[in-house]
């Protein structure tokens, strides 16, 4: 049931074919990069610029 | 010590807003839950805010950051952990959820499996595998050598395979207290290698 992978996948043996959650794992990344920002973070940035007096 | 100009200054504010999605995306592997995330992005701003005069204009502002967000992550988790709060209900609730259901959680198998790993492996796993960082930049930002990040990624494909391959994703694995203890101390280990300091 297994399937016919016998790539020796030790310690970052570079395998030519990258599994399939390899790309999922970026996409996970990806996604959230690509999301509109929240407003927050922007305020938050502003407030911490804003002048002290 | 020479005062930062204001150019220095408006590009530091610009350059770290750059980042912010990187943060989040970072973040959010690391501990799962997008509210909390944002958290601790907003966190890991406060504090880089605060200790600008130490970035050196030039570098890295994505690795700086990194680990400004990991310190307060490792520092977050074991405050609760002190406070005995550390809530095994939300660990559950990840690793149970079904994926794919209308679940606010909404984490792919992917996610789940990839919160199913010790910290440090996980982090590792996040840096070289979906942030791009090359292994000796990984190294940087966990405060340790590039073997250890080598060894730490490759064990974390290696479980994935296994768990991702056979379908073979743990679902209950923090609910059992010997699980748990060997996360948290896990976590003291990859808090003690800092190689930088929060600096407060």
């Amino acid at each position: 049931m297994a399937p016919k992978d016998k790539t020796p996948d030790k310690s970052g043996t570079p395998r030519k074919k990258q599994p399939d959650w390899a790309r999922g794992l970026r996409d996970l990344y990806d996604d959230v990069v690509d999301e509109p920002l929240p407003p927050s973070f922007k305020d938050l940035l502003d407030k911490l610029d804003a002048p002290k007096k | 010590m020479s005062k930062r100009s204001a150019e220095d200054a408006a590009a530091f504010k610009r350059e770290l807003e750059a980042v912010i999605p990187h943060l989040r995306a970072f973040a959010r592997g690391l501990c799962g839950r997008p509210d909390m995330a944002d958290d601790l992005v907003q966190e890991a701003l406060m504090k880089a805010w605060a200790a600008q005069e130490r970035f050196e204009p030039g570098t890295s502002m994505r690795a700086w950051t990194f680990v400004i967000l990991r310190n307060a992550y490792l520092t977050d988790m074991r405050r609760n952990r002190f406070r005995g709060e550390y809530d095994d209900n939300v660990a559950e609730r990840i690793l149970t959820a079904p994926a794919g259901q209308e679940d606010p959680l909404h984490l792919s198998d992917m996610h789940r499996a990839l919160l199913t790993l010790p910290p440090e492996r996980r982090e590792a796993l996040l840096l070289v595998g979906a942030g791009g960082f090359s292994y000796e930049e990984a190294a940087e930002i966990c405060g340790c050598a590039i073997g250890t990040i080598k060894s730490r990624v490759g064990r974390a494909r290696a479980a994935l395979n296994s768990m991702l391959a056979d379908g073979d994703i743990p679902k209950r694995s923090l609910d059992d207290a010997g699980a748990h203890r060997a996360i948290l101390e896990e976590l003291d280990d990859v808090a003690a290698g800092d190689g930088v300091t929060g600096g407060n």
